[in-house]
């Protein structure tokens, strides 16, 4: 099984033990991802962390662009700026960074 | 399949093209292991004597589905249906053709149950279930997506689908089974969907989307969750709830529910539509499932049981529901729950109905009205889901299935084009990602499946500028949402037809009630005199200093 500073991941480097979350697990899965992670990034990392924490799943998309859009500038609150951060979907990306479960189903 | 693969530019014509051996050879999806095997009832890994399981439950199947049996009989090797297969047409390996595909599970039974394969297998070519053919079987039954445009033009009539999924079902029960699949199939059966949304953020989220329509549109619409008594259970696939552009179609439901007045509501128990139980081939896992809707439809004593925009949900739902669950009629005597249902549903709407034929019937009756101009920046084309197109009907009347999504389409819009005549209906190319195969695992296959639906919708792009894309599967509009942009079109123009409904149609402004308008004429009568008397004695002033 891969692993990222000694943290395991599955096959598609979602991390097996979501308590194994630090920080640096983040930025080295981004750097993995040619990504840099900005102050951008880290609100919708913290974002998604504080909801999966509340409902113990991801949010959906829409509440997801919503809440962005609410907290940080209406410009913000779209699906299009989400994936500017996250290239390969804020849903699989952005959850994998924040050491969320990958979203499953028609998706 | 390679890593890095190219995507070749559309051809101008879908061209029959010529073969690659082993092109699209690989290990296949990636597999399940026993955390996902185990609560589907499959062993968690490959089991020792394998080999023996798989040629028993082979038997078993011939014998529990007839149909297998006829169809693994029946072929003649005639080769109509080998540029049929989008994957096919899309891969170039042979292993892709239908008949060949089918192949790797044909001769297998004809070396254990056919006489001239038992004793002269080189003659018949009948082949050994050892590990090789297992790995083709897990990597080539994974690049079929069960379509059956092939069936179409089978003279036979061979649905090479229960084929695919007889396949996966062996493989499921000696302990090699897909990740994607079942991983999904355990939250559907314990949680009530593929996503694993509990209920507090099913709930959350459905809060969440009235207070935006209600911001947008000014009229409260509503998303009733287990509303015991409603008329209508609605059973849409999760993807509505979660994902774009599937939650700007699933507010269109829920506008024509409010403008129609109807009282519906949705189950937090039963909150999936899909039911991937028809993937793998397990009538058990489907069955299981589909049970979770019927405990939905008598615990909240609902009269009418709809689905939402979903291709196999519809087929599960229209052909099997009868049987699985007592939805429709056809309950198995002694199924007490079953029977219990079928009393409890109102009489004219026995079977489950779709939410194309519920807006389309307010349509016809006029109850709904449009501003089609709404939508007047759009050219929209519309792609048939497999399994709607070939599995099922709506409206009751032949080719409803067709008929009607067209219809309602046309209703809200006044620009639409159908794409060539090969590349729809009955003869409607898969969308490259059904079937289970819509993981990101599977990419090449997706996007290399995708590729004739793809051509079809660039003709159009050239001759019409089309510039939307109508399709009523979750899986579909997912699946196009990632390849479209592969073949340099807009992700963003695939969208539900419950969208362009959504976008066109009329609401009622909220009414005040009697009391509020009485008060209001009141008023402005009042004000009326008032401005009148004040008129008229600014004149008698005026006509006094005239006199003066």
């Amino acid at each position: 099984m891969a692993d990222i500073l000694g943290a395991n991941v599955d096959e598609e480097g979602f991390l097996v033990d979501l308590s194994d979350w630090t920080k640096e697990i983040a930025v080295e899965m981004a750097k993995h991802d040619d990504i840099e992670l900005s102050d951008e990034h880290w609100d919708v990392i913290n974002f998604l962390r504080g909801y999966f924490e509340e409902y113990q799943i991801a949010p959906a998309v829409r509440v997801l662009t919503k809440a962005i859009g609410k907290q940080f500038g209406k410009e913000k609150g779209n699906s299009k700026y989400l994936y500017s951060l996250f290239p390969y979907g804020p849903g699989k990306q952005g959850c994998r960074f924040a050491g969320l479960p990958k979203p499953t189903g028609c998706i | 399949m390679a890593d890095d693969f190219v995507i070749e530019p559309l051809p101008t014509y879908l061209e029959i093209p010529a073969v690659k051996a082993d092109a699209m050879r690989g290990a296949g999806p990636f597999k399940s292991n026993a955390e996902f095997q185990n609560p589907l009832g499959f062993p968690g890994e490959k089991v020792d004597n394998w080999q023996q399981v798989a040629i028993d439950k082979m038997g078993e199947l011939k014998s529990k589905y007839r149909s297998v049996q006829v169809f693994l009989d029946a072929c003649v090797k005639c080769g109509a249906c080998t540029d049929k297969c989008h994957y096919f047409l899309g891969s170039s390996d042979p292993k892709n053709m239908p008949v060949a595909r089918q192949d790797l599970f044909r001769s297998v039974y004809r070396r254990h149950f056919t006489f001239a394969g038992k004793y002269f297998p080189k003659l018949v070519g009948a082949k050994e279930l050892d590990d090789e053919m297992l790995d083709d079987w897990y990597n080539y039954f994974h690049q079929c997506s069960q379509c059956r445009r092939c069936s179409v033009f089978c003279p036979y009539g061979i649905d090479t689908a229960e084929i695919s999924m007889a396949a996966r079902e062996v493989m499921d029960s000696v302990g090699v089974g897909q990740k994607y699949c079942n991983q999904i199939l355990g939250k559907a059966i314990t949680i009530g969907n593929n996503l694993g949304l509990p209920e507090p953020a099913l709930r959350d989220t459905l809060l969440d989307l009235e207070e935006e329509i209600e911001e947008e549109t000014g009229v409260a619409v509503k998303y009733p969750l287990d509303v015991k008594g409603a008329e209508i259970l609605l059973i849409t696939p999760s993807a509505d709830f979660f994902a774009e552009p599937h939650i700007d179609g699933f507010i269109g439901y829920g506008k024509v529910f409010h403008q129609d007045g109807v009282s519906w509501t949705m189950s937090s128990y039963a909150s999936e539509g899909a039911n991937f139980g028809m993937f793998i081939g397990s009538y058990d896992v489907m069955r299981k499932a589909a049970l979770r809707i019927r405990k939905a439809a008598l615990d909240l004593e609902v009269s009418r049981v709809m689905v939402g925009e979903c291709g196999h949900a519809w087929r599960v739902a229209y052909s099997f529901w009868n049987t699985l669950t007592g939805v429709g009629a056809g309950a198995v005597a002694n199924d007490e729950f079953a029977l219990k249902l079928q009393n409890q549903l109102d009489s004219r709407y026995p079977q489950p109905q779709h939410i194309i034929e519920y807006t389309h019937n307010l349509i016809q009756q006029g109850r709904i009205q449009f501003d089609k101009s709404a939508n007047d920046e759009r050219v929209v084309t519309f792609h048939d889901s497999c399994n709607v197109a070939r599995a099922s009907n709506m409206g009751g009347i032949p080719n409803g299935q067709f008929i009607l999504p067209r219809e309602v389409i046309k209703a809200v819009c006044n620009n639409y084009v159908d794409m060539q005549r090969e590349s729809i209906m009955e003869s409607t190319f898969c969308c490259g990602g059904g079937g289970g195969l819509l993981t990101d695992d599977l990419m090449e296959v997706r996007i290399k499946g995708a590729m004739p639906r793809m051509q079809a919708l660039k003709a159009v792009e050239k001759s019409d500028a089309v510039n939307t894309l109508v399709a009523i599967c979750a899986i579909c509009k997912s699946q196009f949402s990632k390849v479209l942009p592969k073949f340099d079109f807009d992700p963003y123009m695939i969208v539900s037809a419950h969208q362009l409904v959504s976008e066109a149609i009329i609401m009622d402004k909220p009414q005040t009630d009697e009391t509020e308008i009485k008060t209001e004429i009141e008023t402005e009568i009042k004000t009326e005199i008032e401005t009148e008397i004040e008129t008229e004695i600014n004149d008698k002033t005026d006509e006094t200093v005239k006199i003066d």
